[in-house]
C-alpha cells in the first residue's frame, strides 16, 4: 500500500514536469531557451514517471528493464539536446535578447 | 490504479499532441529537431504505460527500449548533419 502511494506521488510529479516541459517548448521565445525545457524538464519528468512505474511493478525482470531505460534517458536526453544546441551555435543562430525584441517592437533599425 | 494509469496516459498523449505544434511551425530547423525528440521521449513513456494497461509489460518494455535507442541515434545524427548548416556529410 505504501509502495502504491509512493508510485502515485512519483508519477504525478513526473507528469507535472512533463507539462512544464511541453509548455516551455511552446512558449519560450528562442531556440536556446527551448533547449532548457527539453534538456532538463523533460529528463526529470520522464525519470520520475519511469521510477514511479518501477516502484509500482515490484521486484521483477521488467523492473530492471525499466531502470535501464531510466538511466539511458538520464544520459542520452541531455547529450542529444547539447549536440543540437552546439550545431545551432556553429551554424550561427543568434541568441535572443530582450533588447533586440524591444527594438523590433518600437521599429528601431538594428545596427 | 488502472484508471489512474489510463488518465496519465491520456494526459501525456495530449501533451505530445500540443508539442507537435512546434514540429510543424518551428522557426528554425533546430526547433523542429528538439521538438521531435521530445515527442519521441513522450512516445516511449506512453508505450511503457500501455504495457501496464494491457498487462503485457515484457513485450512493450522491449519495444520501448528500441524506441529510446532509436530516438537518441536520430537526434545525434541530425545534429551531426545540420552542423555548420548542413553542408558536410
Amino acid at each position: 500500500m505504501a509502495g502504491m502511494v509512493i508510485a502515485i506521488v512519483l508519477m504525478v510529479a513526473g507528469v507535472f514536469f512533463l507539462t512544464v516541459s511541453a509548455l516551455g517548448l511552446l512558449r519560450f521565445p528562442d531556440f536556446y531557451a527551448r533547449t532548457h525545457a527539453v534538456g532538463k524538464s523533460e529528463t526529470l519528468g520522464s525519470i520520475l514517471v519511469l521510477s514511479g512505474l518501477a516502484v509500482y511493478n515490484g521486484l521483477e525482470l521488467s523492473t530492471v528493464k525499466i531502470l535501464f531505460i531510466l538511466f539511458f534517458v538520464l544520459i542520452a536526453n541531455p547529450t542529444a539536446t547539447h549536440a543540437i544546441a552546439r550545431a545551432a551555435l556553429r551554424t550561427g543562430l543568434q541568441p535572443w535578447t530582450r533588447q533586440k525584441a524591444e527594438q523590433k517592437v518600437k521599429g528601431i533599425k538594428q545596427p | 490504479m488502472n484508471s489512474f494509469l489510463l488518465g496519465i496516459t491520456v494526459f501525456i498523449a495530449v501533451l505530445t499532441a500540443i508539442s507537435l505544434y512546434r514540429v510543424a511551425v518551428g522557426k528554425t530547423i533546430f526547433d523542429r529537431i528538439i521538438a521531435a525528440g521530445l515527442v519521441g521521449t513522450n512516445g516511449f513513456i506512453i508505450l511503457v504505460l500501455i504495457g501496464f494497461l494491457f498487462q503485457r509489460i515484457e513485450m512493450f518494455i522491449d519495444i520501448a527500449i528500441a524506441y529510446a535507442l532509436l530516438n537518441f541515434v536520430i537526434v545525434i545524427v541530425l545534429g551531426k548533419y545540420f552542423d555548420r548548416g548542413g553542408e558536410r556529410l
